[in-house]
C-alpha cells in the first residue's frame, strides 16, 4: 500500500515537472541560456548614421547559434525588421578599441554597429529619430526573443575624440616649425649638413651642358595631390632655374595632366625669373602615357634614343623605379634620385650615383634655395625627430617594465 | 595681375589647406559631404586636364612627325593606335558611344590582348633588372657591403623552403632581419618622411613654399 502511494507521488511529480518543463520550453527553450545586458547607444566618433549595440556572452555562443536583431521605429511595434544575423561566437568589443579600450573583459561582450538608414532604405533620416531593438537567439528551429528592448538615436559628432592626440601633436609640431620659421628670419646664418646628391646638382647640369645634351626630369606616379609630387615640383623649379641660366636643354616626363600643366607653369616662370623666357619651351614638359608600364616604355625610349646626361627621379615610385634606373644607367647618364617611398630606396640606391633619402626629398627645396625661412622648417624637423626618439626611448623602457600606456597615448584610430 | 596669379592661389591654398587638416579631426555628415564635394571637384578637373594631357601627347608626336627627329616612326605608331583605339571606343560594340558601354567589343580586345599583355612583359623585364641590380650591389667590398649581402642571402634562403632544408633556424633569422633591423630602418625613414611631409604642408598653407605656383616670389 505504501509503496503504492509512493509510486503515485513519483508519478505525480513526475506529470507536474514535466508539464511545467513544456509550458517553460514553449517560452524558453532550456538550452538556451540567453545574454544580459542588451543596450543600444549612438556610435561615438562618426557621421551619426549608426547605432552601437553590445550584450554579453551566453554559454551556448558556438557557431551553430546565431543572434538576431530585430529594429522597428516604435516600442510598440512588430519588430518584424531584421536588422542584423550574426554567428553568436564572433563580433566581440575586442574589435572596437576605439570605443571599449583594451580591457581584458572585452571578450565577454558582443558588439555590432547597425545602419538604420540602409535598413529601412531611407536617404536621410530623422535626427530625432529614435530606433528600438530586440534580441533573439536562434539554433535551426528552436528560437528565443529577449524581452530587453534597446533604444537609440543617432547623432554626429563634431570632434573624433579618439584623433585628439594626432591633433595635439599636430599642433605641437606646427609651433615648433612656425617658431623656427619665425627666428630663421631673424638669424639666418644656419648650419646645414652636407646632402651629397644636391651638391651633385650642379655637376650634373654642368655635364649636360657641357655635353650639349638634355637633362631628364621623371616625375613618380602619383597626383598633384600627393606630398611627393608637390616636393618634386619645387625641385623641378629650382632645377629649370639652374638649367635656364646654363642654358642646358630640360626634359620633363609626366603620367598625369594636371602634374604636367603645374611643371609647365613652374618651368615657365623658372626661365622666366632667370631672364630667359625665349628658350623656354612648352614641348618640352610634356606626358607620355597615363598608365604605369606604357609610361616606363616611352621614358626607357626616350633615355635610349635621347640619352640625356643626367636623370632626375624625383617624386614617388612603384615597381617601374627600377626599370628606369636600371635603363637610365645602362646609358651613361648621371642619376640623382629623390623618394619617399621606402620600398622604391634600395633599388634607387643600388642603380643611381645619388639618392635623397625620405625627408631629404623634402628638404631639397630649402636646401637649393637656402632662403632662410625655408631652412627654418629643417631645424624644426630635427627638433620633431629629437623629440620622437626621447619618445620612443622613453616608451620602450616603459613597455619592458609593463606599462604601455605612452603606446596607448600615441594610437592611430 | 599679381593679385589673380599670386595672391588667390594663395588664399584658397590657405583655406583649403586649413579645412582639409580639420575634416580629418570632424566624423560630422556635413564634414564628410564636404570631402565628398572636394573629391568630386577633384574628378570634374583631372577629367578636363585628360585634354591638355591628350593635346600634349598628340602635339609632340605631331612635331616629331613633321620634323623627322630621330625615331620619328614610333610617333607614328602613337597616331596609329591612337586613332583605331578610339575609333572602336566610339563605335562602341555598334551601339555608338552614346549608349553605355558595352562588353566584349574590340575595345575591350584591344585592352586584354595587347595593352594588358604589353604592360605585362614592361613588368616581367624587372625580374632581370633586379638579377642585375642584385650582383652590382652584393659585391663585398666593404665591411657594410658584406654584412648587406650576407643578410640578404639569409633573407632570400629563408623565404623559399630549400632554406628551411638546409637549416630550421634559417627561416627564423630571416623573420627577424625583416621584423627587427628592417623595421627599425624603415619606421626610422618613415618618421622624417612624416615630418617633413607635415613641414611642407605647413608651408603651402602658409604660402612660404610658392615655387609650386611656377616661380620662387
Amino acid at each position: 500500500m505504501i509503496k503504492l502511494k509512493k509510486l503515485l507521488v513519483i508519478t505525480g511529480v513526475f506529470f507536474l515537472f514535466s508539464f511545467f518543463s513544456v509550458t517553460a520550453a514553449q517560452e524558453l527553450p532550456v538550452f538556451f541560456i540567453p545574454p544580459t545586458g542588451f543596450k543600444a547607444f549612438d556610435t561615438p566618433n562618426d557621421a551619426g548614421e549608426t547605432i552601437s549595440l553590445t550584450w554579453s556572452i551566453s554559454p551556448n555562443d558556438s557557431s551553430d547559434v546565431y543572434y538576431v536583431i530585430y529594429i522597428d521605429k516604435s516600442k510598440d511595434g512588430t519588430f518584424e525588421k531584421e536588422a542584423a544575423r550574426i554567428k553568436s561566437n564572433a563580433h566581440y568589443r575586442t574589435a572596437a578599441p576605439e570605443i571599449f579600450g583594451y580591457k581584458e573583459d572585452n571578450g565577454n561582450y558582443h558588439y555590432i554597429q547597425i545602419n538604420p538608414w540602409k535598413i529601412f532604405n531611407e536617404e536621410k533620416s530623422d535626427k530625432n529619430q529614435v530606433y528600438y531593438f530586440k534580441l533573439a537567439m536562434e539554433a535551426g528551429d528552436d528560437k528565443i526573443v529577449l524581452d530587453t528592448i534597446a533604444s537609440a538615436t543617432a547623432h554626429g559628432n563634431w570632434i573624433h575624440t579618439k584623433k585628439i592626440n594626432n591633433f595635439v601633436i599636430m599642433i605641437i609640431l606646427s609651433v615648433i616649425i612656425l617658431y623656427f620659421i619665425v627666428h630663421a628670419r631673424r638669424n639666418p646664418d644656419m648650419f646645414l649638413r652636407k646632402i651629397g646628391g644636391l651638391d651633385a646638382v650642379d655637376e650634373a647640369l654642368g655635364r649636360a651642358t657641357e655635353m650639349g645634351k638634355p637633362v631628364l626630369f621623371v616625375h613618380g606616379l602619383t597626383g598633384m595631390g600627393s606630398i611627393s609630387t608637390i616636393a618634386a615640383t619645387n625641385i623641378l623649379g629650382r632645377i629649370a632655374r639652374k638649367i635656364a641660366d646654363y642654358d642646358a636643354n630640360l626634359k620633363v616626363v609626366n603620367n598625369d595632366p594636371i602634374v604636367m600643366s603645374v611643371s609647365q607653369e613652374v618651368v615657365k616662370e623658372s626661365y622666366l625669373e632667370a631672364g630667359r623666357p625665349d628658350a623656354y619651351n612648352p614641348d618640352n614638359v610634356f606626358l607620355v602615357a597615363s598608365e604605369q608600364f606604357p609610361y616606363v616604355a616611352a621614358v626607357g625610349g626616350i633615355m635610349t634614343r635621347e640619352k640625356p646626361a643626367a636623370n632626375f627621379f624625383i617624386g614617388y615610385f612603384f615597381a617601374e623605379s627600377l626599370i628606369l634606373a636600371e635603363t637610365g644607367a645602362t646609358t651613361g647618364a648621371i642619376q640623382i634620385a629623390g623618394t619617399d617611398a621606402f620600398t622604391q630606396l634600395p633599388f634607387f640606391i643600388t642603380t643611381c650615383d645619388y639618392t635623397l633619402i625620405g625627408e631629404e626629398l623634402y628638404a631639397a627645396s630649402a636646401y637649393l634655395s637656402r632662403e632662410p625661412m625655408l631652412m627654418g622648417t629643417l631645424r624644426a624637423q630635427d627638433v620633431g625627430k629629437g623629440l620622437s626618439i626621447i619618445i620612443l626611448v622613453l616608451g620602450t623602457l616603459l613597455a619592458s617594465f609593463g606599462l604601455e600606456f605612452v603606446t596607448r597615448l600615441f594610437e592611430v584610430f | 595681375m599679381n593679385f589673380f596669379k599670386r595672391t588667390i592661389p594663395l588664399i584658397i591654398a590657405f583655406v583649403m589647406g586649413v579645412l582639409m587638416a580639420l575634416q580629418y579631426y570632424v566624423p560630422h555628415k556635413l564634414s564628410q559631404d564636404f570631402l565628398e564635394v572636394v573629391t568630386r571637384w577633384d574628378r570634374i578637373i583631372a577629367g578636363f586636364a585628360v585634354f591638355i594631357g591628350a593635346y600634349s601627347l598628340f602635339h609632340l608626336h605631331w612635331t616629331r612627325i613633321k620634323r623627322r627627329v630621330e625615331g620619328w616612326g614610333y610617333s607614328v605608331f602613337v597616331y596609329f593606335g591612337a586613332t583605331i583605339t578610339i575609333t572602336f571606343g566610339l563605335i562602341n560594340g555598334g551601339k555608338f558611344f552614346w549608349n553605355d558601354k558595352q562588353a566584349d567589343t574590340m575595345f575591350d580586345w584591344f585592352y586584354y590582348y595587347i595593352q594588358v599583355p604589353a604592360g605585362a612583359t614592361i613588368f616581367s623585364i624587372l625580374a632581370f633588372f633586379i638579377a642585375s641590380a642584385a650582383y652590382r650591389t652584393f659585391r663585398a667590398r666593404t665591411n657594410e657591403s658584406t654584412m648587406l649581402l650576407i643578410a640578404a642571402i639569409i633573407v632570400m634562403l629563408g623565404r623559399v623552403p630549400i632554406g628551411n632544408y638546409i637549416s630550421t633556424y634559417i627561416p627564423v633569422i630571416a623573420d627577424w632581419i625583416m621584423a627587427v633591423p628592417n623595421l627599425a630602418a624603415k619606421r626610422g625613414i618613415l618618421l622624417g618622411v612624416s615630418l617633413g611631409a607635415i613641414a611642407t604642408s605647413l608651408k603651402i598653407i602658409f604660402g612660404i613654399e610658392r615655387s609650386y605656383l611656377g616661380g620662387g616670389d
